[in-house]
């Protein structure tokens, strides 16, 4: 917050200059507003209402008894940061009977995306890939060489680590389907990976004969699989264990399909210790994902990046697979030691954050699927809104009685700010609804009702200020300039503290809490640019006018009512006898 | 009103003022019985948690014809507790209450089947589970507990630790008391409770800090006079921001007490209620605190400190030596009774004289501002 600084330079005689860019900045936000179509908040489900999801717990294959407190409670905090990653978009989550989860979320939200969030909330899994291919009406040629396209494809790669060079080997294109498949297959048990890529290289063309059941039903499933189809695509891999192998889906950088046959987990969505996307400014990358690991995590993967940095392609490869779906297949080049990796590729920023959420808040433990869909109506009613709404409004309106009768011509400038104040507050709260998803619900608009207390304090103790200055026997102008550096700092110390309140707030906690202080640091900001920005410019502006310089008797000023003269009133007379004790 | 801005003005030279500081063993005496009556009140009648934080039940039912408001009366009547009642997509009702068990919730289905005047088999009736889990309640704990080292440190460093800790025990009486009104007045605590008492965090510090802002300021050269003792100047402090504190508190006060005693209590509102009350009793408090316990606290620490122990026996020792003069109205002044002073004073402020500086400068017009660096030993 430059504020301060830039307030010092408005206040040394050029308020006029000020008081036009806050106007101005007021007109292109309440213009940007408008033009963007959303003139009003986002209200949240408790004020507008919004669509409830059921979501049905289901055990996950080979798990019996998932279903139970502990999960369904991890299920729907990891749910809840989800739909509600930032914390403003008042989407809420709970559980109904057993093993039913609900989600509400407030009209305006984008349902599909939530649904999205919430419904494709299964594992998560980095697999290697054993083979992988373009599938579908478009695979031209079913070579393995497809994968070569990994050069356009995501690649991991060590932080400021040199990208591999994507010579996809001639070797494995020669190399057969069936035979990298089970000797992948047979090699990757094995625990040191150095071997791996020369054997599969040397294979011998009878090993196919010798495979055991399970991989060659894997291998037919392989060839059958059509991934251009949504219902096969759904339907690929389901039912298999994390330490099985099994085949998959993704989608790759040109759109098309490519269909996978994977090796058993190596590290799973809960050793991601969190993830977040980045823009990459020097690498003109775009959107990238970076990962840190948990220690174990990182060790795991470490491990697994190892082996893999030793094979060909598209052995060397691992995909990331959610839900039985490959989200991402990077390839490797080294060992990622570090306990942190970053994948990138064509990623738009939607993407990438889309995909850092999903790995952040890792796996949930437990699969669902969507029991119903259905609007509902605001919890809390229209009436409680309104009624709030009129109650603020008289609220308001005594607050702009008592200013007036107190501060008489002063209140002007109290009035103008608190409004210039709730404009700003308003237009910026219609603003972020599109941009961050943010939600108003009762308790915010309470806040904001509260807000308007410590606004109007940075005024008051401003005023008071300049009133102790006009008693101590200065004229106006000068009273104005003298009060303003110490009320300054007063105004700065004590936002100072709600600010740091709001921020504490914001990065620790999730859910409504984030909401809220959102909401406080947002007012709190814009209190102390209206003061610096609007008030103080408009205050030395109007001690230049008559009516305030020469305190007229309404201008909330006048050196008489504030006691300056020597007081005509008894007062004198009682305090008299006092002044002796100083002889 | 002119009235008040005369008083500020009297307030700012200290003709006039209250004897905060002096008086605090009476505000330390009420703080810790409205203190000990708000633990007493959580420890008696305990909290009354809503849905959203203990779960309860859920009632779906086919299609209706009846209100929202209606069924929310009728579901509030059958169950004791606040309801939530939403309208489905299909024309059906979700009725929500807090603080049912599984028989209780049977015997809810068939009250409402009977409000509602559908077949009691076509209320599915459900548990659900709290939508503000544990999850969002311990993040929130941990921040706060974050947030209170952290404001205890900038204190420190901007004021000094004393006022910091004195901040602190406000802001702790400040939470208590409110969370005791609200477990006395039996309202359900909601989310929006939560975020109304976090409020009150922030405003009373908020408070709290201007008090102090202006204490520094007066303090700032204490050691180099002696004519006043630091719980004289705490208390000039205390009475020049005096106006600025009844301003803020009315202003920031009155659309919460819209919101309370006109949204909740006339126009019914009952989620309002939760919230304001909260917000009114914290304001409140906050306000009081911030003058009444958080000031003298300051004071009191400070006159344990070695320098300025010294400062007031150095000032003690020359009030003394200028009573033994034998000047009658050098008594003590702070124990002057005012009535006799201020017989007919139409403005009757109930006002207390403290120690006084510029009376040896009855018709300056106020140069005396400053006082507190005093030249004159």
């Amino acid at each position: 917050m430059a504020a301060p600084k830039k307030g010092r330079q408005g206040t040394q005689g050029r308020p006029g200059r000020t008081l036009a860019l806050i106007l101005i900045a007021i007109v292109a936000l309440t213009g940007g507003m408008f033009a963007s179509g959303h003139t009003t908040p986002r209200l949240g489900i408790d004020l507008a209402g919004g669509t409830s999801i059921t979501l049905q717990a289901k055990n996950e294959p080979g798990q019996k008894n998932a279903i139970n407190k502990t999960n369904m409670d991890t299920a729907v905090d990891i749910m809840n940061r989800r739909v509600n990653g930032l914390g403003v978009s008042e989407a809420e989550v709970q559980t109904q009977g057993d093993s039913n989860i609900i989600v509400n979320i407030p009209k305006g939200t984008n349902s599909e995306q939530a649904r999205e969030q919430v419904g494709t909330t299964a594992k998560l899994y980095f697999r290697p890939v054993l083979v992988t291919e373009v599938t579908g009406a478009d695979a031209a040629t079913p070579s393995p060489s497809a994968s070569g396209s990994s050069s356009a494809s995501p690649s991991a790669s060590a932080k400021e680590s040199e990208k591999a060079t994507s010579s996809s080997s001639p070797s494995a294109s020669a190399t057969s389907q069936g035979r990298a498949v089970t000797d992948a297959l047979k090699a990757d048990p094995t625990p040191s990976g150095s071997s791996t890529g020369s054997e599969s290289a040397a294979a011998s063309p009878s090993a196919s004969a010798s495979t055991d059941p399970a991989t060659a039903k894997l291998q037919a499933e392989y060839t059958k699989l059509d991934c251009s189809k949504r219902t096969v695509r759904a339907k690929a891999g389901d039912g298999v264990k994390a330490g099985d192998p099994t085949v998959a889906c993704g989608q790759n950088s040109q759109g098309q399909w490519q269909k996978y046959i994977l090796g058993p987990a190596e590290v799973e969505g809960t050793d991601v210790d969190k993830a977040s996307a980045v823009f990459d400014t020097q690498g003109a990358a775009g959107w990238k994902v970076t990962m840190d690991f948990t220690s174990k995590g990182g060790k795991k993967f470490a491990s697994i990046t190892g082996k893999l940095a030793q094979n060909q392609s598209p052995q060397n490869q691992f995909a990331i697979v959610l839900d039985g779906e490959v989200v991402s297949d990077p390839y490797v080049s080294q060992a990622l030691t570090g306990g942190t990796a970053e994948i990138s590729g064509s990623f738009d920023q939607q993407e990438a954050e889309d995909l850092s959420n999903m790995l952040s808040y890792g796996a949930l433990p437990l699969t669902f699927t969507e029991a119903s869909v259905t609007t509902v109506t605001a919890a809390l009613g229209g009436e409680q809104l309104e009624a709030g709404l009129i109650a603020g409004a008289i609220g308001l309106a005594l607050v702009i009685i008592y200013l007036v009768v107190y501060y008489r011509g002063l209140s002007l400038i109290a009035i103008a700010s608190l409004l210039v104040s709730a404009i700003m507050t308003y237009v910026i709260m219609a603003l972020l609804g599109p941009t961050i998803g943010f939600a108003l619900n009762l308790p915010a608009v309470c806040g904001a009702i509260v807000a308007i207390g410590i606004t109007a304090d940075s005024f008051i103790v401003f005023f008071e200020r300049i009133r102790d200055e006009i008693r101590e026997g200065r004229r106006m102008r000068p009273a104005v300039e003298r009060a303003w550096p110490r009320a300054r700092r007063t105004i700065l110390v004590s936002d100072f503290v709600s600010f740091l309140a709001a921020a504490v707030l914001f990065i620790v906690t999730v859910g409504k809490v984030q909401g809220f202080a959102f909401t406080l640091g947002l007012t709190t900001l814009l209190d102390v640019v209206v003061v610096f920005f609007f008030t103080k410019p408009l205050m030395t502006l109007l001690a230049r006018r008559k009516f305030f310089a020469e305190g007229h008797s309404w201008s909330g000023l006048d050196p008489k009512r504030l006691g300056v003269q020597p007081p005509l009133r008894r007062t004198r007379r009682a305090s008299a006898p006092v002044d002796t004790k100083e002889a | 009103m002119s009235k008040l801005g005369t008083l500020g003005a009297r307030l700012h030279r200290g003709e006039i003022g209250y004897d905060f500081v002096g008086k605090r063993k009476i505000w330390y005496g009420v703080s810790i019985l409205i203190t000990i009556t708000a633990i007493l009140g959580l420890a008696v009648r305990g909290l009354n948690m809503g849905i959203e934080f203990q779960g309860g039940a859920v009632f779906t039912t086919e299609r209706t014809s009846i209100s929202v408001s209606q069924a929310e009366t009728y579901a509030e009547e059958a169950s004791g507790h606040d309801a939530i009642v939403q309208k489905l997509g299909n024309g059906g009702l979700r009725i929500q209450v807090a603080g049912v068990d599984t028989s209780k919730s049977d015997q809810i289905k068939q009250q409402l089947a009977k409000d509602l005047k559908v077949d009691s088999e076509k209320i599915a009736a459900d548990l659900v589970g709290p939508s503000w889990g544990d999850q969002v309640a311990n993040k929130a704990w941990q921040g706060l507990a974050i947030f209170m080292v952290l404001v205890v440190i900038y204190l420190a460093i901007a004021f000094e630790w004393r006022m910091a800790a004195a901040a602190l025990v406000a802001l702790i009486h400040d939470i208590t008391i409110t969370v005791g009104v609200y477990a006395l007045v039996g309202f359900e605590v909601t989310p929006g409770t939560v975020i109304g008492l976090l409020t009150i965090l922030g405003y009373s510090l908020y408070d709290t800090v201007v008090v102090f802002d202006s204490l520094k300021e007066q303090t700032k050269d204490i050691t180099k006079q002696t004519r006043y003792t630091y719980s004289e100047i705490a208390d000039r402090s205390i009475n020049g921001t005096l106006v600025r504190s009844i301003n803020t508190t009315v202003v920031a006060l009155l659309p919460v007490a819209g919101l309370l005693f006109i949204g909740g209590g006339v126009l019914g509102a009952g989620m309002l209620n939760d919230i304001s009350l909260s917000l009114f009793v914290g304001l409140a408090a906050g306000a009081y605190s911030s003058i009444f316990i958080a000031t003298p606290l300051v004071a009191d620490f400070k006159e344990r400190e070695p320098q300025i122990k010294a400062l007031r026996k150095r000032i003690l020792a020359k009030r003394a030596a200028a009573a033994a003069k034998g000047e009658s109205l050098e008594a003590p002044v702070v124990e002057r009774s005012y009535d006799d002073e201020e017989p007919d004073d139409e403005d009757a402020t109930p006002a207390v004289v403290g120690p006084r500086a510029q009376r040896a400068q009855p018709s300056s017009r106020g140069r005396g501002r400053g006082r507190p660096s005093g030249k004159r030993r």
